[in-house]
This record gives C-alpha cells, sequence and structure tokens, in this order.
C-alpha cells in the first residue's frame, strides 16, 4: 500500500514522515522546505509505503515542487492519503482538504501541532469536525510524537476497508445547481480518463482548460457548460475563480464556527508577533540582519570555531605521530610510509581539522532556519532584491548556499518563473561554501596571521559582491524579466528542537566525513602516487621531477599573470573540483616529504598578494563536481550547466586578476 | 479603496479580488476572498511587500498585488 502525505507547507509533513519511518529528512520552520518527493517504510509496516511530497494550498499549483505533489495525488492514486491540517491555521488548510476530499479516494485528517494549540486553551471540537467533513479526523503533534500511533492504526484500517469519504459536497447555492450540471455532463468523459467526477466537474467549473481539452467534451457539451458558468457568475456577481473559492471558505467558515474555540491569538503567535515587533522593525529589520550574519561569523571563526579546531587538530596531530613512530620502528618500507604519513594522514588529518568549525556554521544556519528567521529575511529582502529582479524568496538559498551549494541549488524549485531560478542558480555559487572554509581557514592563517579572519570576511563580501554585480548585469541583458509574485505565509516563530538540530548536524558531519574518507582519501593517494613517480615509473627524486609536475605545469601559465603559477598551486585547483576541501589535502601532500613543516612549505608557494588572487580564485571559480550535477539537475540542460561552469571560471579569472592588481597598489 | 490603502490596523473587509492567473489563485486559495476581515500588520522596512493579518495567520503580499483587491473599510 502506499500512503500519500499531503497538506499545507509548514505543516509539519515531514516531521510526520521522519516519525513514522525513522527517516532523517530536512525539517524546517519554512514554507517550501521540502522540494522533492522521499518515500519511505513504515516503521512495524512493511508492506507500507510512505510518500512525503512537497507542501501545496490547494491543487491547482503554483511552482515546480508544487506540481510534484499535484500529479502524485491526482495521477498515482495513493491507497490513501494522509491530510496534515495545521490545527492553529485550520481555515486555510482545510482549503486544500475539501479539494483533496473531491478525489473521493480513502482519507484521513492528522489534525497537527496541538501541542500548541493545548497552550493556548484553544479546543476543536473533533467529533463535530469529522461528521461536517466525513473523514477520520485524528488530533496529534508530530514533533512530539503524540497520537501518531492511533493515526497510522485510523490509516491503515480505512485504506484496508476503503473507506471513501462520506461527504463530497460542500456547495451551496448557484455554485451548488452549476457544479452539479456540469458533473452530470462531464460523467462519462471523467470516467474515461479516469479521474473522480466531482473533482473534474470542481475544476471545470473553476475554468480549468487543460482538464477540459483532456474530456474531449463535444460542442455542444460545452456551450452547456459555458451557459452554468455564466448564470453562476451573474448570480454569484463574481467570476468563476471566486466563486469557487468562496463557496469552500463558506462551508469552512461555517465548520470552523462550530467546531474550533479560540481566544484571540494563540501564545505562539503573541509571543511572535512581539519578536517581530523588533526583527521586521521598520528601521532596525536591516541592521539586526547584518548583525545576525556578523554574529554568525564571529561564532564560527571567532573564539568559539578556532578553540574547538585547534584542539581538534591537536587531537589528530598526536594520532598521526603515534602511527607515524610505530610504523618507523616496524621499519616499514620507505615509500609505503611515505604514502601513509605523507599522502593518507596528513592529506586527511588537514582538511578533518576543520570539521568543528563546519559544524559551528551549520548549526548556526539551521537556527535561522527552524526559528522562522529565515522566512522573515525573505520578507525584509524583497524590495531590495527587486532591484535586480529577483524576489525575496531567492535569499534563502543564496542563504542555505552559505552551508553547501548543492540544496541550496535545489531550493530554487520553489521560485515559480524559470527565469529567477536560472539567476539564483548562477548567483548561489559565489556564497562561499562551508567546504570552502577549510582551505580559507589553512591559507589565510599561513599569510595572514592575526588578520586571517579580516581577510575570510573580505572573502565572503566579495562573493556576495560578485553575485549581485552579476545578478545586476544578467538582469540587464539575457536574462531581463520581472520578478516572481511573492505571496508567502510567516509562520510562527519556534524553539529548533534539540532532535532536529542534532539529526541535522549529525548529517552534515557525516557528509563531511565520508567526503573526507572517500573523495578527499582517493584523491591524496592519486595525488601522492602522481607525485612519487616521474614518467617513467621511477621514484622520482624530488617532486619537481614527478609526473604531477609535469602535469600541472601544462595549466600553470595560465594563472601567472596573478602570480601563483606554480605547478603545485595549480594542480590543487583540480582536486578542488571534486571537493573544494581537496585544495588543501592536495597541497600538504605535494609539499610533504621535504622536510619543511607544511606552514613552511606553503608559504614558499605564495607571497600576500599571490596568496589574495588565489583565495579569490577559490571563491569564485567551478562549484564542486556535486554541485555541478545538482545544477545540472535543476537546469535540465547540459549545454547550460557547462556553460555555468565557463561562466564561473572566467569570472574567478578575472576577478582574481583585479584583485592581484588591487593588492599590488596597496601593498 | 484598496488593501494597500489602509492605514495599520484599520480594519478591512475584502470585497473583490482583482489580478489574472497564477496569483490570483493563490490569493484566492491563501483566504483572500470576499467578505474576509483583514488589515494591514505592517510594511517591510523598504515599504514594500505589506504583512497582512486574515483568517488568524499572517501573510506577505507585494504593494502591486495588494492594489488590484478591494476592501471596505469597517467602521468601528
Ligand atoms: N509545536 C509543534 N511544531 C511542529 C509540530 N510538527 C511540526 N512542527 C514544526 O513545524 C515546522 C515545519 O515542519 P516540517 O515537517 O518541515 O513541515 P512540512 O510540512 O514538511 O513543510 P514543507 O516541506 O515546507 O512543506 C518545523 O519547525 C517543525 O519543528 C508539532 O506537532 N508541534
Ligand atoms: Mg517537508
Amino acid at each position: 500500500m502506499v500512503f500519500a502525505l499531503a497538506g499545507n507547507q509548514n505543516s509539519g509533513k515531514t516531521t510526520l514522515f521522519n516519525q513514522l519511518t525513522g527517516s532523517n529528512q530536512h525539517v524546517g520552520n519554512f514554507p517550501g522546505v521540502t522540494v522533492e518527493r522521499k518515500d519511505g517504510t513504515i516503521k512495524g509496516y512493511k508492506n507500507i509505503t510512505l510518500v512525503d511530497l512537497p507542501g501545496i494550498y490547494s491543487l491547482s499549483p503554483f511552482s515546480k515542487e508544487e506540481v510534484v505533489s499535484r500529479d502524485f495525488i491526482i495521477d498515482q492514486k495513493p491507497s490513501a492519503i494522509i491530510n496534515i491540517v495545521d490545527a492553529t491555521n485550520v481555515e486555510r488548510s482545510l482549503f486544500l482538504t475539501l479539494q483533496l476530499i473531491e478525489l473521493n479516494i480513502p482519507m484521513v485528517i492528522a489534525l497537527n501541532m496541538m501541542d500548541e494549540m493545548r497552550e493556548s486553551g484553544s479546543t476543536v471540537d473533533i467529533k463535530r469536525m469529522e461528521e461536517g467533513l466525513g473523514v477520520p479526523v485524528i488530533p496529534i503533534s508530530a514533533s512530539k510524537n503524540e497520537g501518531v500511533a492511533e493515526l497510522l492504526e485510523v490509516a491503515v484500517r480505512t485504506a484496508k476497508t476503503r473507506q471513501n469519504p462520506k461527504v463530497t459536497d460542500f456547495c451551496s447555492g448557484p455554485v451548488h445547481r452549476t457544479v452539479h450540471s456540469i458533473r452530470h455532463i462531464i460523467e462519462d468523459h471523467a470516467e474515461r480518463i479516469g479521474i473522480p467526477d466531482k473533482f473534474a466537474a470542481t475544476k471545470i467549473a473553476e475554468g480549468d482548460d487543460i482538464l477540459m481539452d483532456r474530456l474531449e467534451l463535444s460542442q455542444n457539451e460545452k456551450e452547456l457548460i459555458e451557459h452554468d458558468v455564466q448564470e453562476m457568475e451573474t448570480e454569484m456577481n463574481m467570476d468563476r475563480e471566486a466563486a469557487m473559492a468562496d463557496m469552500r471558505y463558506t462551508f469552512i467558515d461555517n465548520l470552523c464556527a462550530e467546531t474550533v474555540k479560540k481566544s484571540g491569538y494563540s501564545k505562539a503567535h503573541s509571543r511572535s508577533l512581539k519578536i517581530d515587533g523588533l526583527l521586521t522593525h521598520k528601521t532596525w529589520a536591516i541592521p539586526i540582519f547584518i548583525g545576525i550574519m556578523l554574529f554568525v561569523f564571529w561564532l564560527t571563526f571567532g573564539i568559539v570555531g578556532t578553540t574547538a579546531s585547534d584542539a581538534f587538530s591537536g587531537v589528530i596531530d598526536s594520532l598521526i605521530g603515534v602511527v607515524d613512530a610505530n610504523l618507523t620502528n616496524y621499519g616499514i618500507n620507505e615509500v609505503v610510509h611515505s604514502l601513509v604519513i605523507d599522502g593518507v594522514f596528513a592529506g586527511i588529518g588537514s582538511v578533518l581539522s576543520f570539521l568543528p568549525i563546519i559544524v559551528i556554521l551549520f548549526f548556526c544556519l539551521s537556527m535561522l532556519e527552524d526559528s522562522g528567521y529565515m522566512a522573515r529575511v525573505a520578507f525584509v529582502m524583497d524590495k531590495p532584491l527587486r532591484k535586480i529582479g529577483l524576489s525575496g524568496r531567492s535569499f534563502v538559498p543564496m542563504l542555505i548556499g552559505f552551508g553547501c551549494t548543492v540544496p541550496a541549488v535545489m531550493a530554487t524549485r520553489t521560485l515559480t518563473s524559470e527565469r529567477d531560478k536560472k539567476m539564483t542558480i548562477l548567483m548561489t555559487p559565489f556564497m562561499s561554501c562551508s567546504a570552502k572554509l577549510p582551505v580559507y581557514g589553512m591559507l589565510t592563517g599561513i599569510f595572514f596571521g592575526s588578520s586571517a579572519v579580516k581577510v575570510i570576511i573580505v572573502l565572503y563580501v566579495i562573493g556576495i559582491g560578485l553575485a549581485l554585480l552579476c545578478g545586476f548585469i544578467m538582469n540587464r541583458s539575457v536574462l531581463k524579466g520581472n520578478p516572481v509574485p511573492f505571496v508567502m505565509e510567516l509562520p510562527n516563530y519556534r524553539m529548533p528542537t534539540g532532535k532536529n538540530t542534532g539529526m541535522l548536524l549529525w548529517d552534515k558531519a557525516r557528509d563531511f566525513l565520508t567526503r573526507a574518507f572517500t573523495v578527499i582519501f582517493l584523491g591524496t593517494i592519486i595525488i601522492w602516487f602522481f607525485r612519487t613517480f616521474d614518467l617513467h615509473m621511477n621514484v622520482a627524486a624530488t617532486a619537481d621531477i614527478s609526473m604531477l609536475a609535469y602535469f600541472g605545469r601544462l595549466i600553470a601559465p595560465a594563472f601567472r599573470p596573478m602570480g601563483f603559477g606554480n605547478w603545485m598551486s595549480t594542480t590543487a585547483l583540480i582536486t578542488g573540483f571534486a571537493a573544494k576541501e581537496a585544495i588543501i589535502s592536495t597541497l600538504t601532500v605535494l609539499v610533504g616529504g621535504t622536510g619543511k613543516t607544511v606552514t613552511e612549505a606553503v608559504a614558499g608557494l605564495f607571497t600576500q598578494r599571490s596568496a589574495w588572487a588565489y583565495l579569490v580564485f577559490i571563491l569564485v571559480y567551478t562549484p564542486c563536481i556535486a554541485a555541478v550535477s545538482a545544477i545540472r539537475r535543476e537546469l535540465g540542460s547540459s549545454v547550460q550547466t557547462i556553460g555555468v561552469v565557463i561562466f564561473q571560471c572566467a569570472v574567478a579569472w578575472v576577478a582574481s586578476l583585479i584583485v592581484y592588481g588591487i593588492v599590488g597598489l596597496i601593498l | 479603496m484598496t488593501l494597500n490603502e489602509l492605514k495599520i490596523g484599520e480594519r478591512a473587509r475584502i470585497t473583490a479580488v482583482g489580478g489574472q492567473g497564477a496569483v490570483r489563485r493563490r490569493l484566492l486559495a491563501m483566504g483572500l476572498t470576499p467578505r474576509t476581515e483583514v488589515f494591514i500588520r505592517k510594511f517591510a522596512p523598504m515599504g514594500d511587500p505589506i504583512e497582512i493579518h486574515l483568517r488568524s495567520y499572517e501573510l506577505t503580499i507585494r504593494v502591486e498585488d495588494a492594489e488590484k483587491i478591494e476592501v471596505t473599510k469597517i467602521e468601528e
């Protein structure tokens, strides 16, 4: 059996999905977190697949990810629909519910967020609501795992007995007459193409031309329908779309008046209003946002981050020391010794020591998202972003991009126009992702000492500046157009749950460790190999005559104008395509085995001036392979993806050259 | 008058939702239907978009869309 989770954005579908399947899908207090369908098996029920879907507000979708949900529910005909309704927001949620019921498939309603209702002393008359809607209603709290077992039981029973909704008619007055008359006309046609007739009738009444064509009605039938609709429009004194929405909300208003008892704002709501009094304040909103971002930086790069990462790298170094001593005692072959210590350990170790910093950064980003602040940022930034033809929504992928470009690029699915999507995808890689942090950390530490953090902040600013500049130019040239509409719910602020945050951090740490022990591990071995042997497969006396040096020198000239045309730094750029952290593991391996410390050896590769140029190049040049494939998926075109890669590299080259020039003037 | 012309906190009732296409359908789905009570909660720092309150939740829409929503003030 297949159960589908359907409901408004931010109603708690993914939270429930995680509870029922034991998975760890991303949850966030922001409308539109889930952008693709996710399947899972319900714990204890091997034969039931649960499908988590992007949130929707109606079955007439608005953006690309919403089409996924609509198509799944209508075309795949799940065995049952679990419709999540946010109890603190019943009216708006039921608008979708009424449409789902018209589909006439077994359905249960999970009335979520009951904990918030309780907290504010509001109640829902469950019995009365079940009667009114003709489907079972089960109060739950997905995040607190209350009522979830009962919900599952009822859902299984409803699906097994194929209990379709008992009520499917919510219309009254002129709409009622029109829908019924349309239903008679299209009955046979709808059956032929396998669409529930009630659903088809309301869609036609609303004016769904695509469905109209699919039904293949005769001219006479079409005219009859048109006549009915006109009658309805005249009597209601509004057009068909408004009339249908009005009909649904009239039913909902009556039902809620009988079933939902609240007094004023809920606790969570009035708390949010107070917080917003400051965070979206007319004058303070933007300074506060900048302040919050600076605070995040301070946490990550300041005392907290560096202390944690120093302690961690101490542990790693002593571990390497122990292994090194043991291998020497054992008298192992020198080439193997070099592979293990100079290759694998040094390479991976150089990257691993940055784990604490990355965890802190992701912690901050998840706080911004889980608290509900991200939606406010979109609200505040909408107008400024419109200057480059984007909407506030585009800001969210960019913010996520500071963590990782892959989920950021995927988040662009919530943008409703292809143009906005393309532009945001092009701008997102300019936001320094967390994988670039180890690179910045190591290089600035070597070349800029105590001003390292300032240099890193300047790098972030350069990235943001370049993104805006590119956006500005594209908006005036290749990607002209109007920003997409901006209609977004502002969810209540919520305290991020320890479980969610913990799971997210664990996920990100695991990602990072996996990368360190797969891509970077392999990379270091390959690099070690090409550095150790020369073109004749003999052990090279010095790295300078190794195979790698030979290849590295082929492309090095391209970077001579920026002062880092040595083969080592250019080779590191190539491995950086696999994963950005590999740049430093590569450098570490390359300079190793010369008797000097890594710091001394790397210091010999650059001057402060060329280090600037190198860092800027790394900031901007091609996104890593994982990000490129995400971009390929979203753009749906290899040619355009290659275009993006070339574009980024070209911008990187120019930006790096300019910075090299400017720094030359200053120093 | 239209929705964007209300003062902050002034309660009003929607009389008609203008505009067309997907945006209008979204506004209707979000509950901006005739007879619904709304008020403006606040304007974003640069005067646009606006945060409105309706059906016991907060929604943000742009001024250009609010201009297409006809309302009548509720006399206190
Ligand atoms: N208080 C409370 N919060 C909840 C409950 N269930 C979910 N949440 C919170 O609601 C927010 C949204 O949850 P998600 O599971 O991401 O919602 P979703 O429906 O998957 O949202 P989209 O993927 O954006 O459509 C998160 O901040 C959750 O922690 C609940 O029962 N009580
Ligand atoms: Mg979700």
